[in-house]
């Protein structure tokens, strides 16, 4: 059976055993009158049996299919180095999957003619290797299923406490997923950590962090030691400041201004407009935003630059920073909606009471006030508009200039990223690592302006509570 | 201390002052009243302009013109001896001999070929369904209606003036198109084949079934892993978790993976899930897990603060009844927070359905014909579809691409509307 069915099966079992328990538990009480006499509800005892039953079974499976391909290669490798010689030992995970095309082709009764009989009986013996395992698995995963039923069913007495048993398994479920934020955390530093000190050993940090050439196209060969491309990040960092820049300096003023203005002076009808609209903006996916700049704004762009006779390149950084400001600007608004509404609103009517105008009490008082949130929000927004990805892979260019010019062309570390990792590539070259290494920068940059903005946001609310 | 009346204060300097200044402020004032209003003006223009491109963009990709070849299924054209098989025969030559008995004066072999080339390369087979259909038409003159090329196609939408050249058409293509619009051998028709066809090298032949069915299926592992997992974390901080420093850093953690950007998350599915766990390459599995992780921290955000905004009456009572901890939360909680639950599910899907670049990190970048029929299949996704055909330098692609975006736009839509719908309907409550 596959790991597939199995599982299903497995639930079954569970649905039947919940019957069981419940049968079970009435019988135990002297029949279905006299369930009073039991301390839980027979229910109760039917979902502890169901979760005795499935989750034991569960998690072997879960764990013996995680493990079981390495065992099986392990086994086939201690065999097939038996019957060789040294010489040919070098290509280990060649041969290996060759023999595994090999029983593939033989259970689909292909044409195999051409494979040697040493090469066949490895065939076979990892052909039996694998059916051995898979019955191994079925057989084991059902004992557990039905055995775990079996001595849950001995156990339940008018005396036993089925509740108590049940939500301490629940709590624990319950426990175990909210771990599982933390997990993806470990595992995303874990992930980039480990190939990025991989990518160090090829790469100086050094020259990584200061150089000024980037060109890991270059690294073409595999046994190019430490990759004779250039690995220098500093056109990227400036490239994906430059166009961060041009995208806050479009949405923060914008941002800003439609949240004074929706927050402070708009009618109940217009603001009932334009959050909606505003949430459009948030909502179109950023592949969307990506394919506007690119053959919208950028043609728009270069076509303004023929006029005044400026030379725009197509993939010029103030196309792509101009469009992803736009997909910033309901980020900021509203973020800074939230900084403005939790300001006293004792201190504005001070204000006006004082015969201060609207905007200058907005200027003078309202705004200092709210400045750490949103200065916060503003901190929340670049963070957003440097982890950025799709605007620029296909607005920005890929050539790594070193340039503050917003009508040249500059590529981003997010680009870098897919183009060096889209598509097959050899796992263990610099330039694959180097994706690696750059999502590390990536991740403890935005890390970094999330704790910071979390930390000033928190810092001000304390202020009024 | 004397105290002077109001009335008959002389008026100060101060005073004078202020009213001096009073036009100056009230002037600005209104300036900065009108910078907001324009700010506000420019957010609605966004929009507009957004959705107008693409809408106007996109219109294009949902008709399609076809011609009329009279295809001349002659034993000769189709090398067809008696018993042969109707799968095995010459169906390029038929239509070629047939195009070329409708224009008697092309002669030249570079004209044929260009002749060749306004019909779309998969007419042949067109005509070869069209035989097998009909066996009885062997050796007749038979109508088939057949897809134009997509230069063509993008002729006649653009064009103002028949039989002027125009981008990809030169003065004789475009005369013996304007022939076949005279004869009434070209029919616009409704784009079906743009739902129910898969990508295609050829953009008169691509169409969205493919990524849909990706989109479905990435979406259904996302739905079913994410959604008991968020609810589940959500209910143990709120109902369960002890206040420590073990759940302090797990709320840090949460609130911080929901600001890591997406690639990030790519990356992850790449060295982990690929690599490690070994599993298949541009899978809607792979690809749902890796949206799974991205949407947890949102889901998870949402069903917390509705599980927070239970009355904690409802607790009370219920405990005081003699239910458990557990049971107070799974018949009395749990059911007063779902609205808001499912609220914020179907924002954090409506996230899901839009991301492309963690999806590019593990392959589903691939060019795939099939559609995928399982979880393990290698598959695409409408974002992605997206990506790739504004990448493709065709024309007709442009709108093709659009067109994908307004059907990615209308689900998101769909499901932004549902989830205020449910907002409203808790709210009213």
């Amino acid at each position: 059976m596959t790991t597939t069915h199995l599982a299903i099966t497995v639930v079954i079992i569970a649905l039947f055993s919940y019957w069981l328990g419940i049968k079970r538990a009435i019988t135990v009480a002297g029949g279905v009158k006299h369930t009073r006499q039991l301390v839980s509800l027979p229910g109760q005892y039917g979902l502890l049996t169901a979760f005795w039953c499935g989750l034991p079974a569960i998690l072997f499976l879960l764990i013996w299919s995680a493990i079981e391909a390495s065992i099986v290669d392990s086994l086939l490798i201690q065999k097939v180095t038996l019957s060789l010689d040294a010489t040919t030992q070098q290509n280990m995970s060649l041969l290996v999957n060759n023999i595994k095309i090999l029983a593939e082709k033989v259970l689909l009764n292909e044409d195999v003619s051409s494979a040697t009989a040493l090469q066949l009986e490895h065939a076979a013996y990892y052909a039996e290797l694998n059916t051995k395992a898979t019955w191994l698995k079925t057989l084991l995963t059902l004992v557990i299923a039905v055995g775990c039923v079996a001595v849950l069913l001995t156990k339940i007495k008018q005396t036993f406490h089925a509740r108590n048993n049940l939500e301490k398994i629940i709590s624990g479920l319950l426990f175990t997923c909210s771990g599982i934020a933390l997990l993806t955390t470990i595992g995303i530093v874990m992930s980039v950590l480990f190939e990025s000190i991989a990518f160090f050993t090829k790469v100086p940090v050094t020259e990584f962090l200061f150089g000024t050439q980037w060109s890991p196209q270059i690294a073409l060969r595999a046994d190019q030691v430490g990759g004779s491309g250039a690995f220098g990040a500093i056109p990227l960092f400036v490239g994906t400041i430059l166009i961060s820049t041009i995208a806050m300096c479009l949405a923060i003023p914008v941002g800003l201004m439609i949240a004074i203005y929706l927050s402070q002076y708009a009618s109940p009808r217009l603001r009932s407009v334009a959050k909606p609209m505003l949430e459009i903006l948030a909502g179109v996916p950023t592949v969307v935003y990506g394919f506007f700049a690119a053959l919208t704004v950028a043609p728009l762009i270069r076509d303004f630059g023929i006029l005044v006779d400026l030379p725009i390149v197509a993939e010029s950084a103030l196309a792509a920073g101009l469009v992803m400001g736009v997909m910033i600007i309901p980020f900021v608004s509203s973020l800074s909606e939230d900084a403005l509404t939790a300001v006293p609103s004792a201190l504005k009517e001070g204000s006006i009471g004082m015969g201060a105008t609207h905007s200058e009490t907005i200027r003078k008082v309202l705004f200092p006030a709210a400045i750490p949130g949103i200065v916060g929000a503003i901190l929340l927004a670049v963070s957003r508009a440097i982890g950025e990805t799709m605007i620029v892979v296909m607005a920005a260019g890929l050539a790594a200039n070193l340039t503050f010019n917003p009508i040249e062309s500059v590529t981003t570390v997010t680009v870098q990223i897919v183009s060096l990792l889209k598509g097959d590539q050899e796992f263990d070259s610099a330039k694959t690592l180097a994706a690696f290494a750059l999502g590390l920068m990536l991740f403890i940059t935005t890390l970094a302006l999330n704790i910071a903005a979390l930390k000033i946001v928190r810092k001000y609310r304390e202020q009024y509570d | 201390m004397t105290k002077q009346d109001p009335q008959t204060l002389p008026r100060s300097a101060v005073t004078e002052k202020i009213e001096l200044g009073l036009a100056k402020r009230h002037r600005r004032e209104k300036i900065f009243r009108a910078f907001g209003l324009t700010a506000v003006i420019f957010g609605f223009m966004l929009v507009f302009f957004l959705l107008f491109d693409i809408t106007s963009k996109a219109l294009p990709a949902f008709h399609q013109h076809w011609v009329k070849v009279d295809v001349n299924y002659s034993a000769k054209n189709l090398r067809y001896s008696a018993g042969d098989d109707l799968a095995n025969l010459s169906y390029r030559n038929t239509l070629r001999k047939s195009i070329y008995e409708q224009f008697p004066d092309v002669k030249a072999r570079r004209d044929k070929r260009k002749l060749n080339g306004l019909f779309s390369s998969n007419a042949e087979f067109a005509i070869k369904e069209h035989l097998q259909a009909n066996p009885e038409y062997l050796g007749t003159t038979q109508p088939v209606w057949v897809r134009v090329d997509d230069d063509v196609d993008v002729y006649l939408k653009e064009v103002e003036v028949l039989g002027e050249p125009l981008v990809r058409i030169d003065q004789k293509e475009a005369q013996w198109v304007k022939t076949l619009v005279e004869n009434g051998a070209i029919e616009e028709r409704f784009n079906v084949e743009f739902f129910t066809s898969s990508d295609s090298r050829e953009p008169e032949l691509a169409g969205v079934r493919g990524a849909l069915t990706g989109t479905l299926l990435t979406m259904v592992v996302t739905l079913v892993l994410s959604f008991p997992l968020g609810v589940a974390a959500a209910v143990y901080l709120e109902e369960f978790a002890p206040k420590n420093r073990w759940t302090d850093m797990i709320e840090v953690n949460i609130n911080n993976l929901a600001a890591v950007p997406s690639i990030i998350f790519g990356l992850l599915g790449l060295a982990v899930i690929i690599n490690l766990f070994g599993m298949p390459r541009s899978a809607p599995l792979v690809g749902g897990i890796v949206l799974t992780l991205m949407t947890l921290p949102t889901i998870i955000i949402a069903s917390r603060a509705s599980i927070k905004a239970v009355p904690p009456s409802i607790r009370e009572a219920a405990m005081g009844l003699g239910a458990s901890r557990v049971q107070t939360t799974f018949s009395h909680v749990l059911p007063m927070a779902m609205p808001g639950i499912l609220t914020g599910t179907i924002i954090g899907m409506a996230q899901a359905l839009g991301e492309t670049a963690p999806l590019l990190m593990i392959g589903m970048v691939a060019f795939i014909v099939d559609v995928p029929s399982s979880f393990t299949d290698a598959s695409t996704v409408m974002p992605v579809q997206i990506f790739l055909w504004a990448d493709s330098p065709e024309r007709s692609f442009l709108a093709k691409t659009s067109a994908a975006i307004l059907v990615l736009l209308g689900f998101l839509f769909l499901m932004n509307a549902s989830a205020a719908y449910l907002r409203r309907r808790f709210e009213s409550k």
